[in-house]
């Protein structure tokens, strides 16, 4: 069939199995934007914010493991979605942006809504295009995809100039079956060699601690981790971004460990001897002062990434592969091997010890709604088998603190770039993608209000999100930062100005609570989640002097911990 | 510690900012780079002179392969023996005395007088970084123009062409 550059766009998308683009219109995409209201199978989410397309793609994307796609305009449409596009490719989120551009002669002129975007997004891309021909677009669409979605995800930028699309030019369509790039061979199974020294030296570690991130959840790999964790008895810890690939209800669950991580977690890294890194980069959130980290340790690492490997901190025994296939070839080695021996009774009698402290012990008897508590009493309303996202800051630590996650996927949010803004729009994705679950979005009252708009989008396509406002008046982190480290010199943290939470959230056509008491909490929070086809934006009035801990100051090390005045008491 | 980095990739317009926006992202340092075209028209071979501890070259080299226009990577001084040569043409004061010396010198160091005036020389010569170094440093500033240097070029020895 003959198709316009235009249809070529949306017929691509259709034979790539996209069901869902979210986008805002402009002029260098009104063509694209006529082909698409002429069709009925790829659906378009009209945003009310490039960035909140690009946050949408990624949390439909985080929730189901499909590349997300974003279409948005030339200059500042583009620009706008940059720190979209950032986000995702700091946490390796596979998604495709379609950017429109000027007309290929205007390219270079300073033209009305130019932009060289393909220089400006790329540092913060896996890769881009610029198609200059209307014969690549349809491999340069397929190639797109294929590198968004195979070895290390991430985000693939399409930048399209507007005559390429124009609807009166059209040529043979034909979309490749295959593609396959000399340059790029993401390698898929890792070196069988490597795989048993590492099995070698893990059945004989006496204190082995399990360290997993966002690689296990984006290699799907999660059944394979839980199984051979619980095989070889081992205590394992989660980074942010790997929360929920291990059920952290299990008793083996040592919590997340890093800045704000468990006790036990922090220590039980800092004593290890062997410590097996699976899909996890070695972030400095994580590590602590690098020089301190895991002194006595032999380290493995698998990791699909090689540049990832000795990157931040050397390690012994690299496997560079699929972690999904790294994993299975370790399983079947496993289940050959005679001299299993699963009694690590001593470590596990010093990680109880740990685990008495009792780190995110937090006051109980308190007038006031404790942080803790609201996402403590979200867990219990919603079983905890809902969909979290969240933005950035303290209420994002407590949510990755007394949310326990039992299900990869479930945990959505910014780590990498920590985008405030991102809870509501990732949401929004993320409703879109199973209509029938329970979704909610923890937020701050700064974070909320940098994509607040998107309210709107929620009326339009009907979502209904329970939005958790945990409100305490302040930027908690840097307000819990300034308090530590600046003498409490609280400059420019105070959120003032404050709106109407619920009235804004009814002015959109939603329903709006706030809740002050304690013992009012539960029952609003059951409410809510009752109304199924209603948005409820819920204003919780908290405790704005609770900071989140234990804390790892910068310079430290795992070891060296600041715990909360109750823990201290222990 | 110098290495050769010689870097075969996609002739794709942007793929050499690619590399220059890799390198002063994460702050690594280029003394120098050359790229062109090779006979295959679809291909560029860039060599790239960079410097850092052992640590920091490998993080290179893995960062590079990471770019999608990169088809194949040789740290050519982790390969094997190779050659290394570099075009310079440098515009020298030839006046007086220092005409007849600066003829001798160019014949010593076998390069070429490309270009003639009564009061100046063009000198074009190849060879390896210290050649052209000292070349540089027997004229002496006093007698120097202006300097134009390619950048060092890299090839394996041998009869095998690098595979990919």
């Amino acid at each position: 069939m003959k198709l316009s550059g235009a249809e070529i766009v949306v017929q691509a998308l259709k034979d790539e199995g996209v069901e869902l683009v979210f986008g805002y219109p402009g002029g260098a995409v009104l063509h694209i934007y006529d082909a698409i209201f002429q069709q009925q199978d790829v659906q378009h989410v009209l945003v009310r914010h490039e960035q909140a397309a690009t946050h949408a793609a990624d949390g439909y994307a985080r929730a189901t493991g499909r590349t997300g796609v974003a279409l948005v305009t030339s200059g500042p449409g583009a620009t706008n979605a940059v720190t979209g596009i950032a986000t995702a490719y700091m946490d390796s989120i596979p998604m495709v942006v379609i950017t429109g551009q000027v007309p290929k002669p205007f390219i270079g002129s300073d033209a009305f809504q130019e932009v060289d975007t393909v220089g400006i997004t790329r540092p913060c891309v896996k890769h881009n295009f610029l198609v200059e021909t209307l014969d690549t677009l349809a491999e340069t669409i397929k190639k797109a995809f294929y590198i968004a979605s195979t070895g290390r995800p991430g985000p693939v930028v399409v930048d399209i100039p507007k005559d390429i699309t124009d609807p009166n030019i059209k040529i043979d369509y034909s979309y490749p079956e295959e593609i396959s790039m000399r340059s790029y061979n993401p390698v898929d199974k890792g070196h069988l060699g490597q795989i048993k020294k590492a099995i070698d030296l893990i059945l004989a570690a006496e204190r082995p601690v399990l360290y997993t991130g966002g690689g296990v959840v984006l290699g799907d790999a999660s059944d394979e981790l839980t199984e051979i964790a619980r095989m070889l008895n081992l205590p394992i810890t989660n980074t942010l971004m790997g929360l929920g690939a291990y059920p952290a209800t299990d008793k083996q669950f040592l919590g997340m460990l890093g800045m704000h991580g468990t006790y036990e977690a922090n220590m039980a890294m800092h004593a290890t001897d062997v410590l097996i890194a699976v899909g996890a980069r070695f972030d400095d959130r994580v590590t602590g002062h690098v020089e301190k980290f895991c002194p006595d340790a032999k380290i493995v690492h698998i990791d699909i990434d090689p540049a990832s490997i000795s990157k931040n901190v050397r390690v012994d025994i690299p496997i560079v592969g699929n972690v999904q296939l790294v994993l299975k070839d370790m399983l079947r080695v496993l289940r050959e091997r005679t001299d299993i021996n699963t009694n690590l009774d001593n470590w596990w009698k010093q990680i109880e010890q740990w685990r008495s402290k009792d780190c995110l012990r937090y006051d109980r008897n308190s007038e006031v709604i404790k942080p803790q508590f609201a996402v403590e009493t979200l867990y219990k309303v919603t079983h905890g088998d809902a969909f979290v996202t969240s933005d950035v800051g303290q209420h994002q630590m407590f949510a990755a603190q007394f949310y326990p996650f039992d299900k990869p996927r479930r945990w959505i949010n910014s780590g990498g770039l920590g985008t405030m803004g991102f809870g509501l729009p990732a949401a929004m994705g993320v409703k879109m993608a199973h209509p029938d679950a329970d979704v909610a979005c923890v937020t701050g009252e700064a974070s909320i209000q940098m994509c607040i708009q998107e309210l709107a989008t929620c009326t339009q396509y009907d979502l209904p999100l329970k939005i958790i406002l945990l409100n305490n008046g302040y930027m908690g982190m840097v307000r819990q930062w300034q308090e530590f480290f600046y003498d409490g010199r609280y400059s420019h943290s105070y959120v003032d100005a404050l709106p109407n939470f619920v009235a804004l959230a009814e002015s959109y056509g939603h329903v709006g609570m706030q809740v002050t008491q304690p013992g009012d909490l539960e029952a609003a929070m059951k409410e809510a989640f009752d109304m199924k086809d209603r948005l409820v934006f819920m204003d919780v009035i908290i405790d704005p002097t609770e900071n989140v801990y234990p804390m790892i100051q910068a310079g430290k090390g795992h070891h060296e911990m600041q715990l909360s005045p109750q823990s201290e008491m222990i | 510690m110098r290495h050769i980095i010689s870097i075969l990739m996609e002739n794709e317009a942007g793929a050499l900012s690619r590399v220059a926006g890799l390198f002063s992202a994460r702050a690594y340092n280029i003394e120098s780079l050359t790229v062109a075209p090779t006979e295959d028209p679809s291909l560029s071979r860039m060599t790239l002179v960079t410097r850092g501890s052992d640590e920091i070259i490998e993080q290179i080299t893995k960062q590079l392969n990471k770019l999608i226009d990169v088809v194949k990577l040789l740290d050519l001084c982790d390969s094997g023996p190779f050659i290394q040569r570099e075009l310079m043409m440098i515009k020298v004061k030839a006046t007086g005395s220092w005409r007849e010396e600066i003829k001798r010198l160019s014949d010593i160091f076998r390069a070429n007088i490309i270009d003639v005036t009564d009061s100046s020389y063009i000198i074009e010569m190849t060879g390896d970084e210290n050649k052209l170094n000292a070349f540089i440093e027997t004229i002496g500033n006093d007698h120097i123009v202006e300097v134009v240097r390619s950048g060092s070029l890299g090839i394996g020895r041998g009869a095998r062409g690098i595979q990919y």
